[in-house]
């Protein structure tokens, strides 16, 4: 995607470097003059954020652990310690467990963005196939760093998420001990959830730096889902999309911050201040936020085993998006009819975490079923039909002349 | 742009709905919602009442409860009750600790430190049980962060929990039971529709009128004392509320700065390909 490059070492020491690691070119060519299409909208600065956030959660993570001990009988009193006696403690502690959440809600504004535009389409399978990656890793790091804190929640919801496995035929109460690393969650599993929580991250970023390899091979995609002609349809990355993504991070920073100062509690579940008792089963276990559409579809099987499968499976389909949709076009712009069918799934997920927010009885099953059939329904049926039956609207000859169509009545990048 | 703003307002009214599931536990009924000093983004802890709070844990509750996070020397911190110095360290004197080994291997008992934790009234869980008729009185120190006082989603993003007004209104809503109820009252305990496991509560209405003489004279009905300790245990579960709103304040302006600054500078980079 790049052009030749410009870069020219300006110092003696910016050759000497040049001829042995051309780092500074690399910045130069990847992250300086990369050709961006000129007509990306607010919706793609969300990359840029999670970056932020990654970056973010890596460092106050880092402090947090110097601090916190990982053992039953002293884990809740260390984060106690950290909120009381170290200095700003209370302020890394809600960092990081609100960043948690803005994290979320950065990757799922991302994902959406992703397949409403047809970002998963050729050339961009692997780029696609990579961030289903990293969302997985990140919810398993999310999942043992909650039960960090060795609350009420983090015990049960350890409890139950980790219990899953014991479905798996024949061998599941074996791996459920060797997971636990004993008979029941304990201080062996506290002490391997605190070791996985802080390797994960490096994962993360790892994944993170192919994501973005895979991203720089054919370049960013873009509202029009057109391919880039030419230099008329791009801007280098710096200034244009350094300065935008600059302001929507600080735009997003504010509501992070609103959250931490203001709010820093909200987003959590109150009995996890209450210190994890194996013998007393708090009356609702919910999962944080952000996993209470799978929640919900794991609960809407009445089997174990085929509830946990559908759970997984429900992650796992993204993988196939790419050969999931038919459709030769890219950005549902130009789709009438999967944008409808794009908001009914948005919709559809929306009420998925709300019923899994809910006790597993009574009408809140019977919708979590019929949610959790459309869930699969959209992928396996809708999405391939569409693309075949659906006549999509013209599309603009480029990039430029969209941008030029849309100056006057429109904008919608701007 | 608009559009953009008009997709986000509807996905965060959806967000709403999905964070802070938590739905109310068996019968409880909503705390009764009186209004603290510190509530709202500039809310500040009222020192005086804190000083109160304190007298009415020290006097009343620590008879039975713990409040195992708070240390001494935390009364007399930024943004608490505001103890001078020496009055701390005559408060700690208060309390006996009990301390050792010493060099003759045995333990002791010496006059409280300020670095000393408050202690426990009891010195495990079955002692406690036995002494309160089987029930386990909760340690304090973070009873209005685990303890909602409402539930819902929306009440609790402009209320928040209402951990404080719980324990106000425990503490107020001792009620006689009506003949029915006194059916069901099991042997020992007391009917109180406010609390959270079930509405027979192990506690007998700790708090009488004048029971507490506060040093400046404030009034001290139950309602008042109720007020004064729930307002106390609020600071005990979050002692850097102040710090932290404080804080807020001037990164949200930093912020609100740099991001219109940074929107006009983009807007001028951008210029050109508009």
């Amino acid at each position: 995607m790049s052009g030749p490059s410009k870069y020219k070492p300006k110092s003696a020491f910016g050759k000497w470097m040049h001829e042995r690691l051309p780092i500074m070119e690399m910045v130069q060519v990847q992250l300086m003059d990369f050709p961006t299409p000129r007509n990306l909208n607010y919706w793609w600065t969300f990359g840029g954020i999670l970056a932020i956030m990654l970056v973010a959660q890596l460092i106050t993570g880092i402090v947090l652990a110097m601090h916190y001990t990982a053992h039953v009988d002293m884990a809740f009193d260390s984060v106690e310690h950290i909120m009381r006696d170290v200095n700003y403690g209370w302020l890394l502690r809600y960092l990081h467990s609100n960043g948690a959440s803005m994290f979320f809600v950065a990757v799922y504004v991302h994902i959406f963005r992703g397949m409403y535009y047809g970002s998963y389409k050729a050339p961009r399978e692997v780029l696609w196939m990579i961030g289903v990656l990293i969302y997985l890793v990140m919810m398993a790091t999310a999942f043992m760093g909650y039960v960090l804190p060795w609350g009420q929640m983090s015990f049960w919801g350890a409890k139950v998420i980790t219990n899953l496995f014991s479905a798996i035929p024949f061998v599941g109460e074996s791996v459920t001990t060797w997971l636990w690393g004993g008979y029941s969650v304990d201080n062996p599993t506290l002490n391997r959830f605190f070791s996985l929580h802080y390797l994960l991250p490096f994962v993360l970023a790892g994944l993170v730096g192919l994501h973005i390899w895979a991203l720089h091979v054919p370049g960013n995609g873009n509202p029009t889902g057109l391919n880039v002609r030419g230099s008329q349809d791009t801007v280098p990355f710096h200034p244009y999309y350094t300065m935008k993504d600059g302001f929507a991070i600080v735009v997003f920073m504010l509501l992070f911050a609103a959250f931490t100062f203001f709010a820093p509690n909200y987003l959590g579940h109150a009995i996890n201040y209450l210190p994890a008792n194996p013998l007393v089963t708090p009356a609702h276990i919910v999962p944080e936020w952000y996993y209470l559409p799978f929640y919900a579809i794991l609960r809407a099987i009445p089997d174990k085993l085929f509830g946990v499968i559908a759970m997984f499976g429900s992650i796992l389909i993204l993988f196939a998006l790419p050969w999931l949709d038919t459709s030769r076009v890219r950005s549902g712009t130009y789709r009438p009819i999967f944008k409808q069918f794009f908001w009914v799934f948005a919709i559809v997920c929306i009420g998925l975490g709300y019923l899994g927010s809910k006790p597993a009885e009574g009408i809140y099953v019977f919708w979590a079923r019929i949610l959790t059939a459309y869930y699969f329904l959209h992928f396996i049926a809708i999405l391939p039909l569409l693309g075949l039956f659906e006549s999509p609207k013209p599309l603009p000859p480029s990039i430029s002349d969209a941008v030029l169509a849309k100056k006057k009545p429109l904008a919608p990048a701007e | 742009m608009k559009k953009m703003l008009k997709t986000f307002v509807a996905a965060g009214a959806g967000l709403l709905l999905l964070a802070g599931g938590a739905t109310a536990a068996e019968g409880q009924k909503d705390a009764k919602n009186i209004s603290y000093s510190f509530e709202g983004p500039f809310g500040t802890f009222d020192k005086a009442q804190l000083q109160r709070g304190y007298k009415v844990y020290k006097e009343v509750c620590s008879s039975c409860h713990s409040m195992n996070q708070v240390s001494f020397r935390n009364l007399g911190e930024y943004g608490g009750p505001g103890f001078g110095v020496e009055q701390v360290k005559a408060l700690a004197a208060t309390f006996t600790m009990r301390d050792g080994p010493g060099t003759d291997g045995e333990m002791f008992d010496r006059p409280g430190l300020p670095s000393d934790r408050f202690p426990a009234p009891f010195s495990n869980e079955q002692a406690a049980r036995s002494a309160n008729g089987g029930a386990l009185p909760p340690d304090l120190s973070l009873i209005t962060k685990f303890r909602p006082g409402w539930f819902g989603t929306f009440n609790q993003l402009f209320y928040g929990i209402g951990g404080s007004e719980y324990v106000y209104s425990v503490l107020t809503g001792y009620e006689e039971p009506t003949e029915e109820i006194k059916q069901e009252l099991p042997e020992g305990k007391s009917y109180n529709p406010y609390f959270a496991n079930g509405h027979f509560i192990s506690m007998a209405a700790p708090l009488a009128d004048g029971q507490v003489d506060f040093d400046d004279g404030a009034p001290n009905k139950v309602d008042d004392m109720a007020r004064d300790v729930s307002a106390f245990l609020a600071w005990t579960a979050e002692p850097k509320m102040e710090e932290r709103k404080s804080l807020g304040f001037m990164v949200m302006i930093y912020l609100a700065i740099l991001a219109s600054l940074l929107y006009f500078v983009k807007k001028k980079i951008w210029a050109d390909q508009h």
